[in-house]
């Protein structure tokens, strides 16, 4: 190969950091291309972060603009916090794909297209008045025109496949042209379909020499001279896997189960994008997990506090919509005082809202989307890898402190990947778990279901434990007996005794630390989920400037780590960026009365690093004005 | 299902020390005596038995008993359970509803306990009114039923919780009264002897709100002609002489009379509980007699369907044992690693 790039006088150009936008339909396999090149990627050592982004129609009309789906990923030699705001590369399959993505190709950008993706109907379908690939609209962009089509069907012409089989090979194709263009392995492409396609040995056959022909046709086509390299990042030393949030998750919950010996059981109703939370806990009944698809969002929250009345690690699963719904039976759980995690994967809402994108709107539909008092303690993964961190953190809290846990991630966290330094088994804490012990009746002590410890946690006695019958309801609890109460004095205390409980885990978990910069200064970047890289990335470009800030992240939503509003008065100035209207910024000022700014942007997709850079310079440029 | 022990338990070791608060003259009384007493026949350790209720006058049931226990939200006690059956398949789980709670905010949860079959007894008790909330109309009341929510009449057309529950493919159906301790206990002892889910619909009086609701299937003057009591294997007769019976002709029942048409017993429909078709159109058997022109098919009473189909927690077991035999059980570091790594050094 080496020789054979050195007769077609081919050079290597080594790149730091590249930005790649595989776009076309629905149908067209572009979540799956992005996927494998993902995998292929963090084998090469370079750190990455990916953004899928897809329609909620499974298929919307082929080559229109809303049927686009798309596939981004930011990948390279040095440490990489964000999918990238502009495209080095857009793979684009058809005219429609072109027209929403060119805007954020950087100039003199590489624009790969499918020519026959630019036929009159898919112009008219993308609303191109002229074709832009002959109007000269693309000059400024490396345009490489190739018939991806024709050139499938060619490397199939000797197989049995019909026209329509072929062409679904189509995105092979590209994924071959890219792997020889980033100087790659096509090994572990190989497995994969191999893998997938085992009993399918035609569509295996048909899909491998695709692969191989879209990698032999960059190496022997003329026009492509050049191919690139990315390096290795300087990652901490150990054993890496690519991972993505959802997935990760998964793995939090199977630890926290391994870690408290206690049987999993996840109740769920498929909804996006936490269903496949879902799919992938169901591959694990060899591990004895049960995971029930319930009738409905409220059945499936209903079925887990069941589980975990019966000793279970019980978690369901869903999005906002499905959280309006199991509002009722999670405040069940805040009243029965029964651990139980509700993972919420947020979306853009309201209603319905934008199923497929992403956003941070419900952070206070958590906090306080319940009648009644009714505080649950709130906990968000900030990446993808992270979601095994607080999916394990969620489940100790729960399981510790008796209380039902909110989960907070989000579409760009559960389908974004990463590297991932996974721990070992034996790294993991052990989650200490007790239960009420058997005792003889005779004795005469009742028992006190609803006694507390310091911690103000209750005891969890398990049916089946002889001498410890009791019942647990909705209605408000006796304290101690936990017999029903319409007490009044007995109400105010036992409102208070929950809150207290779910304060005191302040005292359970770390104090805040700085992730970067400055431990006092100008100015404070304060986030929570997903929007981690991004403050990364804006927090190390202006320190690189000179500037002294610093980035808190927040793990812990509620309690609220002890030392945050310590921390927070070390700057001069505190900025929230949220993909929401200024909801932890809402929070934040209501318990620390400090005048937070907020950053806001609710369009479905993460905040760029450009725009949070200029507004983050604008309040550093403000205040030294006012100084 | 609970082993019975050596212990011999009394219908009162099932009884909480809680005060119970349901109206005087309830039927809720009678239904609680008698599933505490055939708790204790069957000799049930109250330790191992968890009674989970939603919301409403009957869903207080669980704090009356010695037992575990759940008080539930509104409609979704079905749910709870199936998760508790699910994790604690040795337990023994009984679920108390209402009309309004299991048919009405909670019918999803009622058809889909019942079509997974979930090892558990589902007492329905039906008294045809919203009782906890002060008498509106419930999904079980008869049509133009004037009450506080409807005091031009309901537009309603009433739910058949029998033909609901067959049309969700329950293994077992009854019906029962709260007028009829015997018959109930009888009920309730069958239902619990099922393994799967069990439904017994049961007649229940309110006092307060609906009072004489099904006094044509409990008082002395009328019940004779309106109740049909049915046993597996024999005739389907009934009347003051018991002088009726019910013939098939093609899907068609017909009342016969058999002093005066020329019928024997012989010529009788003979009650089958397995026969899944022969209880649909028992479950049809619901004309209202305080509404009907005679002659009017009388109200069965019984267990009018049951059979044997794998519940749903020992098929998520199974499926368990097959999974690890096929797969084996990774570690977790093996988990956390998955199929494709590389080392940094």
């Amino acid at each position: 190969m080496v020789l054979n790039a050195l007769l077609m006088n081919k050079v290597k150009e080594i790149q730091e950091e590249v930005t790649i936008k595989f776009a076309g339909d629905s149908g067209d396999g572009m979540q799956l291309t992005g996927a494998l090149f993902t995998d292929n990627t963090a084998l090469t050592g370079s750190d990455l972060a990916t953004f899928p982004d897809f329609p909620a129609e499974i298929r919307a009309p082929a080559g229109t603009l809303p049927g686009v789906s798309g596939f981004q990923i930011h990948f390279g030699s040095k440490k990489i916090f964000t999918p990238g705001d502009e495209y080095d590369v857009l793979v684009a399959m058809n005219a429609a794909a072109l027209k929403t993505n060119l805007s954020r190709v950087k100039k003199g950008g590489t624009v790969i297209v499918n020519t026959e993706g630019f036929d009159v109907k898919n112009l008219r379908l993308a609303k191109y008045a002229a074709n832009p690939l002959e109007d000269g609209s693309l000059q400024g962009y490396e345009l490489y025109a190739i018939p991806i089509t024709k050139l499938t069907r060619e490397a199939l012409a000797d197989t049995s496949l019909g026209t329509k089989e072929k062409d679904r090979s189509k995105n092979m194709f590209v994924l071959g042209f890219l792997l020889w263009r980033y100087n790659r392995d096509v090994k572990s492409v190989e497995r994969f379909l191999e893998a997938k396609f085992a009993t399918k040995y035609e569509i295996l056959r048909a899909n491998l020499k695709v692969l191989r022909a879209g990698y032999h046709f960059g190496e022997t086509t003329e026009t492509f001279t050049t191919t690139y390299e990315v390096k290795p990042a300087p990652l901490p030393k150990g054993t890496y896997r690519s991972i993505m949030g959802n997935q990760a998750l998964v793995l939090g919950l199977l630890a926290a189960a391994n870690k408290s010996g206690l049987p999993l059981f996840y109740g769920s109703y498929p909804i996006t994008p936490a269903s496949d939370i879902l799919h992938q806990l169901s591959t694990y009944r060899h591990l004895g997990v049960k995971t029930f698809q319930a009738e409905d969002e409220i059945a499936a929250i209903c079925a887990a506090i069941g589980a975990s009345y019966g000793g279970a690690l019980a978690v369901t699963g869903t999005s906002g919509p499905g959280i309006a719904l199991k509002s009722e039976a999670m405040g069940l759980a805040v009243m029965l005082e029964l651990p139980l995690v509700v993972c919420d994967i947020q979306r853009g809402g309201p209603s319905t809202g934008l199923p497929t994108k992403t956003e941070q709107a419900d952070l206070l539909q958590v906090m306080y989307g319940r009648n009644g008092e009714s505080p649950m303690p709130v906990l968000a993964a900030r990446s993808p890898s992270d979601a095994f961190e607080a999916a394990f953190e969620a489940c100790r809290i729960a399981l510790q402190h008796m209380t039902p846990v909110v989960l907070l991630s989000d579409g760009y966290i559960a389908n974004g990947a990463e590297p991932w330094r996974f721990p070992k088994a034996d790294e993991l804490p052990e989650i200490p778990v007790h239960f009420a012990q058997a005792k003889a009746s005779e004795n005469g002590q009742p028992f006190l279901p609803y006694a507390r410890d310091e911690r103000q946690v209750r005891p969890w006695a398990l049916p089946g434990t002889s001498g410890l019958a009791h019942r647990i309801g909705g209605l408000e609890k006796a304290h101690l007996t936990g017999d029903v109460s319409y007490d009044p004095d007995n109400h105010n205390l036992m409102v208070r005794l929950r809150e207290e409980k779910v304060q005191r885990i302040a005292q359970f978990i770390p104090e805040q630390q700085i992730t970067s910069g400055v431990e006092q200064g100008e100015l404070l970047l304060l986030g929570w989920g997903s929007t981690f890289g991004v403050l990364e990335s804006v927090t190390r470009t202006l320190l690189a400037e000179g500037h002294r800030v610093g980035h808190v992240h927040l793990r812990y939503l509620n309690p609220m780590p002890r030392n945050l509003g310590e921390l927070m008065r070390r700057y001069d100035k505190v900025l929230v960026p949220e993909l929401n209207r200024g909801q932890l910024a809402q929070l934040l000022r209501a318990k620390y009365l400090l005048p937070i700014v907020s950053f806001n942007s609710v369009r479905g997709v993460p905040i760029s690093h450009n725009e949070l850079l200029a507004f983050a310079r604008e309040q550093l440029r403000q205040d030294a004005q006012v100084s | 299902m609970t082993t019975p022990t050596t212990t011999v338990r009394k219908a009162k070791d099932f009884a909480s020390d809680q005060e119970v608060r349901w109206c005087p003259g309830c039927g809720d009384y009678s239904i609680l005596k008698q599933t505490q007493s055939v708790m204790a026949e069957a000799g049930l350790d109250p330790d191992q038995v968890v009674v989970v209720s939603g919301i409403g006058c009957s869903s207080r049931f669980p704090y009356y008993m010695n037992t575990y226990g759940i008080h539930g939200i509104h409609g979704r006690a079905p749910a709870i359970a199936a998760g508790l059956r699910m994790v604690r398949p040795e337990l023994d789980v009984w679920v108390i509803t209402g009309d309004g709670d299991g048919l009405s905010i909670g019918g999803n949860h009622f058809i889909h306990a019942l079509r997974r079959n979930f090892n558990m007894r589902i007492l329905l008790f039906n008294n045809q009114i919203y009782g906890l909330t002060k008498g509106q109309y419930s999904p079980t009341s008869e049509v133009f039923k004037k009450t506080k929510s409807s005091p031009w009449g309901s537009l309603d057309h009433p739910i058949n919780p029998v033909a609901l529950a067959l049309g969700a493919d329950a293994t077992f159906v009854a019906r029962s009264l709260d007028r009829d301790p015997k018959h109930l206990k009888e009920m309730l002892r069958r239902a619990h002897e099922h393994k799967g889910s069990a439904l017994v619909e049961i007649y229940q009086n309110c006092p307060i709100f609906n009072d004489k609701a099904f006094a044509p299937f409990t008082e002395k003057d009328s019940k004779e002609v309106n109740d049909l009591f049915l046993t597996h294997g024999q005739p389907l007769i009934f009347g003051a002489n018991r002088d009726k019976g019910i013939r098939l002709e093609g899907c068609k029942p017909v009342v016969v009379d058999l002093e005066k048409d020329g019928y024997s017993a012989d010529d009788l429909w003979i009650h089958d509980e397995r026969d899944l078709f022969k209880a649909q159109i028992l479950a049809r058997f619901f004309d209202d007699p305080h509404q009907c022109d005679s002659p009017c098919l009388p109200r069965p009473f019984g267990v009018i369907y049951a059979v044997e189909r794998p519940c749903y927690e020992d098929l998520l077991e199974a499926q368990i044992q097959q999974a690890r035999a096929i797969k084996g059980e990774p570690t977790l570091d093996q988990l956390l690693a998955g199929n494709n790594t590389w080392t940094i050094e």
